[in-house]
């Protein structure tokens, strides 16, 4: 631990520009990523229902439609273009600027500072920039929906050569994709500044008395996906660079040679098909646990405070965490068994996959025991929480089936795949994000959320979230594929009631947000004002400081930490829970050193 | 209020837990595996019901003991003490070793030999060839004719305007005047097939559920795989890789007939020429 | 009163001879234009039309049930005249995008019909589908030229309005359904394309000689010189060779 305060020391900001737009403090930079993942979100769900309309109803106009894209869907109707075009603008909408931005740079730029005891991150500049050119990348992305031919049509993934052999493949493959790309790089860009700071953060910038297993789970689940972003962003970012070439430079990275659209030969010669998918499963695979793995720090966070005790074990937490890091390198091959690889590869894929089983069961196994014997509390924050733990649990095991090459003869692009990928990393990570949310709220804006909207929201979501996206399981099994806009194959057209009753359910738990986002409004400026500085109980250092923290964190005195992070329900002290920054001693003998 | 979120996990898992179960969804929806007609199709089947059977019970298992321990723990009484899982974390990391760890390690094993099977053997010496071409949004087919061998493929003479799918030269190149393109995919029953695979543009695939055979097309590495098929009928071949706006629709027949009403359509599609 | 009787008489009378001089004008102007009429035959024994197999779309193929598709790169018909040859003046420069009319292309059976859509530069065409499956329309112009297009048309969207800027011969394809072939010609100023008899008539030309070029697919042409007298018809009369 250093006493690097000196390097991150920038005065308090007067101006509005200064404080707010362009602001070096890592609280205000955390709100605007939540307030892009916000906007991002909504612009996302209404993409879904629209997609989610078409599915069940190919012929349902959709009033208003037309205006947003007159070639897209004439009559309202959309066409099979815009109908590929909304979903790849959902999932990468998703994928991107909500599912990374939220869980992992929203709330570990405003909480990891405070949690490790720092002013600031080393790097603030580097930390607004960071902001900066990833709403940049959002707004490049944005802006695709209004070029002549609309945004790209190929899917969150990319697939070259689809991506980059360029207009002739289809609507929206010419500028769309380059625009894509652009953002994408933009957005690595800024992911790389976050990473940096995480990291040095963590590492560098601790206060006294705080060693590294002393840090809450939270913290470590934010400085463990800092390291996965590293080396995942570092791969997409030459990744999307060699795709803009192939399209803006007449290079041949992607595009293998004597391919024929229409009668005519392409241009293109000597590039390789897999080499994107290789290079974007790199990146692809850590970015599911990128996303992850914040919600599981939120979750244990939340969970603890909530359940008045740690957990089993904060260092097989720890650990676990760091193999799902190092395994998410390792496993990636198992998104291309049937895409051509040597089927050797495949099964050198499929065990490391089946492996990554092992730290996610011990895991939930330290969730349930902890839970265990506590003394639960149940409110809104702590329902997303053990929401979380289920839908981690329902999207985990069908993991089990897509670890398994033979198994993906069956299921690759089914349904099933977007069932299981919905529930584990978009459903768990959202619900990870409501917990944070309403758990932190009170210390962000020192104002308390609405409790029965928030567990309104919860139930609304909940059940929801299952009604989605359990059918998407039998459908896939049944040999659904995903990424079609109608369902046309004799053998698909039976399928038709099941996409209809998700439609429905999506279409309520969509709307339930909208109570979600009324909390958020209202309670910001009305709701009742939070009763002191540490309304949950909690331990950590973010209930140690004044709420709304004031623009150093800490007033003028630094924090010094005595305790591990979880001192709960500790026998013989003053209350139940002894505060890490608190000199309280703690008589126990299993007391991290 | 904790006890209703158990109960609801608890249905919640049950529900979920019914479909698969029956392989029914209301109003009688088929939502179970397709019908197998392959030879390779009965190890996955196996595996897949294996891996469902342990998935299937560590799910109910973990919610029901998520939805008990939420029921239990959640009103204590006042002077309740924390108490830890018996074993405590020790116990359970040993947990999740042995009884995960070996049961994946076993679906691993057991699936490396479903996937060997099709992936690791050889086609049959006497295998009949036939070519699949992937495109924007079609596939054609081709069968070497009684030559028995497939001329070359020239990209610069694709025609779809005048039917060259594959672009040969049938002036120039011998092979190729007897070879037979169509357009729906024709196989006798019983015969092991040899399926080249080619693509002519991007990225394809071909799945046919019931043949339990899902492979991507790479354009510029011709691959291949080999089945036997072993019930006559007409199935849908489709396409599973994202290929642009018709990828919806890009889909061939395979029809799976006799021996002799292949022969009889393989000679209706050569008049055809 | 006479005087004004008089003076009406003579408003009345420049009135009309303004009206006269101006109807007359135009009646001279339309009467100075004429017209090529002529017909285009095929020289030789008709090629043998390769048969379509639409098996991939079963919708496609009930529509064919009883008349079999075939590809219609030659279509012969009456007295060896030859359909889809496109006539037009080379070098034309007289007004610039003359045809005011909106042609429609329409997807129907799982074909192009017509085979040939003619059009001048900026012309307004209609691409309709009367199809119970989708369709895309996708033609594929030298970017250099024209800029292209790929658009997907669902049975009963609405039709799609588009012109082309510069002369140009560009394939049409619906990729959804590989054997849909076409195109549009597009030239500048009149034109005329053979009906199934191989006849055609060029209408609204100035008198005056002329290059008339006739385009068959994938890219022949010939040409014949005419000379256009006002309000006459000229006649120019093509043979292409069967089997090249």
């Amino acid at each position: 631990m250093h006493d690097m305060s000196h390097a991150v020391h920038h005065g308090e900001p007067t101006s509005f520009i200064r404080k707010h737009v362009f602001s070096l403090d890592h609280k205000v930079i955390g709100k605007q990523y939540y307030g892009m993942a916000l906007i991002a979100v909504f612009i996302a769900m209404v993409l879904s229902w629209i997609m989610r309309l078409h599915l069940g109803w190919s012929n349902l106009a959709i009033p208003g439609l037309h205006l947003l894209s007159k070639n897209g869907a004439p009559g309202d109707v959309p066409t099979p273009e815009y109908y590929l075009q909304l979903m790849t603008m959902h999932g990468t909408i998703m994928v991107f600027f909500v599912l990374t931005t939220a869980p992992f740079t929203a709330f570990g730029n405003y909480f990891l500072p405070i949690q490790t005891g720092a002013e600031d991150m080393p790097f603030p500049h580097f930390n607004m920039m960071s902001f900066w050119v990833t709403f940049s990348g959002f707004i490049v992305l944005i802006s695709s929906f209004f070029v002549s031919d609309g945004p790209t049509l190929g899917g969150w993934t990319q697939y070259a050569p689809l991506s980059a052999a360029g207009a002739v493949t289809g609507p929206g493959q010419g500028w769309g994709v380059v625009l894509w790309a652009i953002s994408i790089g933009l957005f690595c860009v800024g992911q790389l500044f976050g990473s940096l700071n995480f990291i040095t953060t963590t590492l560098d910038m601790r206060c006294k008395g705080m060693s590294l297993m002393r840090l809450p789970l939270s913290a470590w689940a934010w400085f463990l996906t800092s390291v996965m972003g590293l080396g995942a962003f570092a791969v997409l970012m030459p990744a999307v660079i060699l795709l803009i070439l192939d399209h803006l430079a007449g290079t041949s990275f992607f595009v293998a040679s004597n391919l024929v659209i229409n009668d005519q030969v392409l241009p293109h010669s000597g590039g390789s098909t897999l080499l994107w998918q290789h290079l974007f499963w790199f990146f692809g695979h850590p970015e599911v646990y990128i996303a992850l793995v914040p919600g599981m720090g939120i979750t244990s966070h939340v969970l603890i405070t909530n359940m008045r005790r740690p957990m089993l074990s904060h260092r097989v937490l720890i650990y676990s965490m760091g193999a799902l890091v190092v395994l998410s390198y390792m496993v990636y091959g198992h998104h291309m068994f049937v895409a051509g690889m040597n089927p050797i590869s495949s099964l050198a894929f499929s065990f490391p996959t089946l492996i990554i089983t092992i730290p996610s069961t011990i895991i939930v196994l330290i969730w349930l025991g902890s839970l265990y014997g506590s003394k639960l509390r149940i409110n809104s924050a702590s329902l997303f929480a053990l929401g979380f733990i289920s839908m981690f649990i329902s999207g985990g095991v069908s993991g089990f089936f897509l670890a398994q090459p033979s198994i993906d003869i069956m299921l690759h692009a089914t349904y099933f795949v977007v069932g299981h990928f919905h529930l584990v990393m978009a459903v768990a990570a959202m619900f990870g994000i409501f917990a944070g949310t309403y758990f932190w709220f009170p210390k962000m804006f020192g104002r308390m959320m609405n409790e029965p909207l928030g567990k309104i929201h919860f139930w609304c979501s909940f059940v929801g979230a299952y009604c989605i996206f359990m059918p998407f399981h039998y459908l896939g099994i049944a040999g659904n594929i995903r990424r079609y806009q109608a369902m046309v194959d004799d053998y698909l057209v039976p399928l038709i009631p099941v996409h209809k009753f998700i439609t429905i359910a999506a279409l309520f738990t969509g709307a339930a947000q909208l109570i979600f986002l009324y909390n958020l409004i209202y309670s910001r400026f009305k709701g009742p004002k939070a009763p002191n500085d540490n309304p949950w109980e909690g331990t950590s250092l973010e209930w140690s400081t004044a709420t709304p923290p004031p623009h150093n964190n800490w007033g003028d005195k630094m924090p010094v930490v005595y305790h591990d992070p979880y001192q709960y329900s500790v026998e013989g002290a003053k209350q139940d829970f002894i505060m890490q920054a608190s000199p309280e001693p703690v008589h126990s003998a299993d007391e991290e050193k | 209020m904790a006890k209703l979120v158990a109960v609801t996990i608890v249905v919640i898992a049950i529900l979920s837990a019914i479909p698969i179960i029956t392989h029914k969804w209301p109003g009688d929806i088929s939502v179970g595996l397709p019908q197998d007609i392959s030879t390779h199709g009965e190890l996955i089947d196996e595996q897949y019901a294996d891996t469902m059977l342990e998935a299937g019970i560590s799910f109910l298992i973990s919610q029901f003991l998520l939805a008990y321990f939420i029921w239990r723990f959640s009103q204590p009484k006042p002077g309740d003490k924390i108490r830890s899982f018996p074993g405590g974390a020790t116990g359970l990391v040993v947990a999740a070793f042995l009884l995960v760890g070996t049961e994946v390690l076993a679906l691993g094993v057991f699936g490396a030999k479903a996937w060997g099977s099709i992936y690791f053997t050889p086609p049959a010496a006497n295998a009949m060839p036939v070519q699949v071409q992937a495109g924007q949004f079609a596939f054609y087919f081709r069968y070497p004719g009684p030559d028995g061998r497939f001329g070359p493929l020239h990209p610069n003479l694709i025609s779809e305007a005048n039917a060259n799918f594959f672009g040969l030269d049938t002036t120039n190149d011998q092979d190729s005047k007897d070879d037979i393109v169509t357009a729906e995919m024709a196989i006798p029953v019983n015969r092991e097939i040899h399926l080249l695979m080619h693509s002519k543009d991007l990225g394809h695939a071909f799945f046919v559920p019931e043949l339990r055979i899902h492979q991507d097309f790479v354009p510029g590495l011709d691959l291949s795989v080999h089945f036997t098929a072993t019930k006559i009928g007409k199935y849908e071949i489709v396409c599973t890789q994202l290929c642009g706006l018709g990828h919806f629709n890009m889909k061939a027949y395979l029809e799976v007939m006799s021996q002799q009403d292949f022969d009889n359509w393989l000679k209706q599609q050569a008049a055809l020429q | 009163m006479k005087r004004d009787y008089n003076s009406a008489a003579v408003l009345s009378a420049v009135v009309l001879i303004c009206c006269g001089a101006l109807i007359l004008g135009q009646r001279v102007n339309a009467a100075g234009e004429g017209k090529i009429t002529g017909n285009v035959k095929l020289d030789g024994p008709a090629p043998h039309m390769k048969g379509i197999d639409m098996s991939k779309d079963p919708w496609c193929v009930k529509q064919h049930a009883n008349s079999p598709a075939h590809l219609e790169t030659t279509v012969v018909g009456q007295n060896d005249g030859l359909e889809n040859v496109v006539l037009y003046i080379d070098g034309w420069n007289g007004p610039a995008d003359v045809e005011k009319s909106v042609p429609v292309y329409d997807q129907k059976n799982c074909m192009y019909t017509p085979h040939v859509l003619a059009l001048d530069t900026n012309q307004t065409f209609k691409v309709i589908t009367s199809d119970q499956t989708a369709h895309n329309i996708h033609p594929l112009p030298n970017p250099m030229i024209n800029v292209g297009w790929n658009q997907s048309q669902p049975p009963s969207a609405p039709p799609i309005e588009k012109s082309w800027k510069n002369p140009e011969v560009i394939p049409v394809q619906c990729n959804i359904h590989p054997w849909m072939h076409g195109w549009f010609v597009v030239v500048k100023g009149p034109y005329a394309t053979t009906d199934d008899s191989g006849n055609y008539t060029i209408e609204n030309v100035p008198p005056g000689s002329y290059t008339v070029k006739a385009w068959h697919e994938p890219d022949e042409t010939q040409t014949a010189k005419v000379t256009v007298t006002a309000g006459g018809s000229a006649t120019a009369n093509f043979t292409f060779k069967a089997g090249k």
